[in-house]
């Protein structure tokens, strides 16, 4: 009798302390903030990658409310730790929305973390802004993509191969990280490789799992492939970590850029900071933003991001310059609708236009993707990259891939009458669905 | 002192007066001066050629810096420069005679850029203009050069090179790159069949590279024999790739060992099933940075040395962490297997979090000693220098472990412990000192483990996480307790997922070699060699 009263009490009592902390929440956020969400891993395997655009938002919050905040409001930053942990990204989510009250959210690296908050934005009518180049093949109301489409991405990276500048490449090593974005992304290049009439005994497609780090049978198999005596080369989607040894096995055997080039799409001046570069000068990435570009607004944003990171070292990326982007195009949509109401900031997104990086104007299109530039660079000593080739003009991201026959059909156009991410141009209906 | 000033004074004028020794030398500099305007790669490309076609020893200069990305404009007067980085400015040197002449700050000079193309077409136009060169490695590279860009036109200057050629090796590759030049010549079959010979009995992929085209572009006899002389290549290349399988075997054997070889003594010899052990190999790797980045700060001279250094200190960091782990939790979770795996789980999340806000969460650059980096060729079989240091390296390791278990005092009292703790403690052995030296012994060498493989894999928080299931997997297979079992488990693992490689892919072949261990286990549990005693039933 006496335990159970005691156990009563005790339950009792933890729900007033409970009660008290929910009752201090609101307290706590004045009515004069506007609070920003950042869902960015600070811990697990994705920090190496994450913890930085956690850096660049909050230094992108403090200069905007340095200029005066938003609404006549301070802007307030709310940082959670999704630990590198897919279930976890959709409950910080949802904390994030419902029990912090955030406008808008910065957050997701992989694709997977993405796909596993998109039905808590749906439900709960938030926005995200998802600053990472990926696969394509989605394109949902609640979500602004700022990173490339492989549209503004691999397809130019490709055409750069086969160009004279580029080597005329004639033949192809798909080399990727086993998970969603390289096995999509691979997918449309086969696709499109073939549409260019590429045969497909010239093609060679390998993964490798997460953090591979013995590369000795696969660059091998690589020299192997180019001894055949056409011009060959390597598109990688090689992920992060595992991209170190790769580089270091190619240059220790001896493969050379003006030989056998790699063209990277996950590899950026943050993972070039791990490494001696020295062997790998020439190899390429294709990006749609370099540190080395030489703009003031770019010049001015690696003085903030140094001032604010306090080491001169610390590297820029293209992540980073998306995240500049969206949040810039989420400030000025919200001045435009006068309210951080998710609804009506939506609506206020489409047609923002806001300077990018690369010395030019970043639009925001019906389908939920930016217009970017593409370059592509090659590595430098230094460990940084030289621009040797950029798209004339913009391109705009496209979301469903026309090389791919599920998704070919398909458009998104997110303004008033249709609404709809997936409309079927041949078949009149909203609800197509994509390759995965 | 005046006098000698004097006229050294004089000399310099005199010099200065004197019309250009070299009459092409204006001619060449007006070329070079042609870079300042060219501002496409085209355009450059153009200059390149030009460059080239003039056959001057001396273009040799502006062309290997054009391709070294160092050839620099000035922006106040047009001239052409090669830079060299000294500090936050760039010495310029002379673009023709590499005299000195002065100094630049960055951004008054604009850099001459140059893609694949355009060092390819460098390249193979330096391999023609360094045929002469003194030095024979620069002989070799040329030929090598030319024999992967056959041009008819290289035919007479190879020639002359091969007649004045006195090294042998270095004429044979002169006489295959003569006809690989010959083969895309029109000159009558006979040669090109004489060609198609001399490649043939090359061998190598490049051979097989360049016969792959001629096959292509021929017809009748020379095509049969590219044809023949490939099928012949292949062949032999095929028992050349079994060879590499097995070495790249052996290779991924020795970093398994070196991974495992801590683990077989903590987890092994005490039973310990210490999830921080991966977190043990990234302290060592860290420590290995640290210590690169104190040489690279103070004692840049000292750079080759790094890793000697940094391999005490490694082992000293590792175990001095490992004694305070076992200290300080694990000798009180002796004999509670799954609470001994949760607490070493959270204490590795603790060291990699401690890191990573130490040295932040990015990538870390540790370099490769010289003695490390490239590769030499055995044959047709390529061997990459890092990997066999690390071959050698966890050999020894291997067996000064080994000496330390069965000849010294420590190493007896440490097998005692293990095969009968109260036996060994009514003997007088101090046992809970012998635990804490014995675990930390293991941490230290997984610490050693992680200076070697600072040479291979990423420096970075994670680093530990990727090799803690694969030194399980080792130690099991090889049965516990048994550092022989370890040796021969990390290789067999090793041969066979290489051998798996090719032909199931990367990702199919580590699910095969799971699902035969496990299919090993079930038919042997305690492993390739089993500890017979009492201490597997304790």
């Amino acid at each position: 009798m006496r335990g159970s009263f005691s156990t009563i009490a005790k339950m009792f009592s933890v729900g007033v302390v409970t009660a008290g902390l929910l009752m201090s929440v609101p307290a706590k956020a004045a009515d004069d903030t506007i609070k920003v969400g950042i869902l960015h891993s600070l811990s697990g395997t994705m920090a190496i990658s994450e913890t930085t655009l956690k850096d660049a938002m909050l230094m992108l919050i403090e200069e905007q409310n340095a200029k005066g905040g938003l609404l006549g409001k301070k802007l307030e930053a709310v940082v959670v730790d999704p630990a590198s942990n897919w279930p976890l990204f959709a409950e910080k989510a949802r904390e994030l929305i419902s029990k912090d009250k955030v406008a808008a959210v910065f957050g997701c690296w992989t694709s997977v973390s993405r796909k596993s908050v998109l039905p808590v934005f749906s439900e709960l009518d938030n926005i995200l802004f998802y600053p990472v180049q990926y696969e394509g093949e989605e394109s949902e109301r609640n979500v602004f993509y700022t990173g490339a489409a492989p549209n503004q991405q691999a397809i130019p990276a490709v055409d750069y191969l086969m160009s004279e500048d580029g080597g005329s490449v004639k033949r192809w090593v798909l080399e990727g990280t086993d998970y969603v974005y390289p096995r999509t992304t691979n997918k449309i290049l086969e696709a499109y490789l073939k549409a260019k009439g590429v045969a497909a005994e010239d093609v060679m497609v390998n993964y490798t799992p997460f953090g591979f780090s013995d590369w000795q049978t696969e660059v091998s198999a690589i020299k192997k492939f180019g001894s055949a005596g056409k011009k060959t080369a390597v598109v990688s989607t090689v992920n992060g970590d595992a991209n170190v040894p790769f580089y270091k096995e190619l240059g220790n055997q001896g493969i050379k850029a003006e030989d056998i080039p790699v063209m990277a799409f996950s590899v950026g001046e943050e993972e070039l900071a791990g490494l001696d570069t020295a062997p790998l000068v020439g190899h390429l990435a294709a990006w749609n933003y370099f540190e080395s570009v030489d703009t003031p607004e770019n010049a001015k944003f690696i003085t903030d991001w140094h001032k604010f990171i306090k080491n001169d070292k610390r590297t820029t990326n293209d992540p980073m310059e998306a995240h500049y982007i969206g949040f810039n195009m989420w400030v000025k949509a919200v001045e435009k609708a006068g309210t951080t109401d998710p609804d009506k900031v939506i609506d206020a997104m489409v047609g923002v236009s806001v300077p990018n990086l690369t010395g030019g104007y970043s639009t925001m299109m019906p389908n939920h993707h930016i217009t970017k530039p593409v370059l592509i660079g090659e590595i430098q000593a230094d460990g940084q990259f030289e621009t040797v080739s950029q798209t004339p003009g913009l391109v705009m991201g496209d979301e469903w891939s026309d090389y791919l026959p599920d998704s070919k059909d398909l458009i998104s156009d997110w303004r008033a009458p249709l609404s709809c991410g997936n409309f079927n141009v041949a078949t009149g209906k909203c609800g197509g669905k994509g390759t995965n | 002192m005046i006098l000698i000033r004097a006229i050294g004074l004089m000399l310099l004028l005199l010099l200065g007066t004197l019309p250009p020794s070299n009459a092409g030398e204006a001619d060449l500099r007006a070329v070079i001066g042609k870079f300042a305007t060219a501002t496409n790669f085209p355009a450059i490309e153009a200059v390149v050629r030009e460059l080239a076609a003039t056959s001057d020893p001396a273009v040799e200069r502006p062309l290997a810096a054009l391709a070294e990305g160092s050839l620099y404009v000035r922006k106040a007067d047009s001239l052409v420069f090669v830079g060299k980085e000294s500090g936050d400015s760039i010495e310029l040197l002379d673009a023709l005679t590499g005299e000195k002449s002065g100094e630049a700050a960055k951004t008054d000079i604009i850099k001459i850029k140059v893609n694949n193309t355009l060092r390819r077409v460098i390249r193979d136009a330096l391999g023609t203009l360094t045929l002469g060169s003194k030095d024979p490695a620069v002989r070799i590279a040329a030929a090598d050069t030319m024999f992967k860009t056959p041009d008819a036109a290289n035919i007479e200057p190879l020639d002359t090179a091969i007649t004045n050629e006195s090294v042998a090796s270095v004429k044979a590759l002169l006489e295959q790159a003569r006809a690989a030049s010959v083969l895309v010549s029109d000159r009558p079959e006979a040669d090109k069949l004489a060609a198609i010979a001399l490649i043939g009995a090359r061998g190598d992929r490049d051979a097989v590279s360049l016969l792959t085209s001629v096959e292509a572009n021929s017809e009748g006899a020379v095509k049969d024999a590219a044809t023949a002389a490939i099928t012949n290549i292949n062949s032999t290349l095929a028992l050349w790739d079994a060879g590499q399988n097995i070495w790249y075997g052996i290779s991924l054997g020795s970093v398994l060992l070196l991974a495992a070889i801590g683990l077989a003594i903590t987890f092994g010899v005490m039973g310990v099933i210490n999830m921080a052990h991966g977190e043990m190999v990234m302290l060592g790797a860290y420590t290995t940075f640290v210590v690169q980045e104190v040489i690279r700060n103070s004692f840049p001279g000292l750079f080759d040395w790094s890793l000697v250094i940094a391999l005490p200190l490694a082992f000293l960091v590792a175990a001095l962490v490992g004694l305070v782990i076992e200290r300080g939790l694990i000798r009180f979770l002796y004999g509670r297997p799954l609470e001994t795996l949760l607490a070493t789980w959270g204490v590795s999340l603790i060291l990699q979090q401690a890191v990573r806000t130490i040295f932040g969460p990015t990538n870390q650059e540790v370099g490769n000693p010289s003695w490390m980096s490239g590769s030499f060729n055995i044959g047709q079989l390529a061997v990459t220098w890092n990997r066999l240091w690390i071959l050698v390296f966890a050999l020894g390791v291997f067996a000064v472990l080994l000496y330390v278990m069965k000849r010294t005092p420590w190493g007896l009292q440490m097998r005692a412990v293990t095969a009968n703790r109260r036996m060994a403690a009514s003997m007088g052995i101090r046992t809970p000192w012998v635990d804490a030296l014995t675990f930390a012994l293991g941490s230290g060498i997984a610490g050693i483990a992680g200076v070697a493989l600072s040479q291979i894999d990423n420096v970075s928080p994670n680093l530990g996480r990727g090799y803690i299931i694969d030194s399980f997997m080792v130690v099991v297979f090889g049965g516990v307790g048994n550092l022989w079992g370890t040796l021969v488990g990390a290789f067999s693992l090793g041969i066979v997922n290489k051998f798996l490689e090719p032909y199931a892919g990367a990702v199919l072949g580590k699910i095969v070699v799971l699902v035969l261990i496990i299919l090993f286990i079930q038919k042997r549990p305690r492993g390739l060699f089993a500890l017979k005693g009492r201490s597997v039933e304790a």
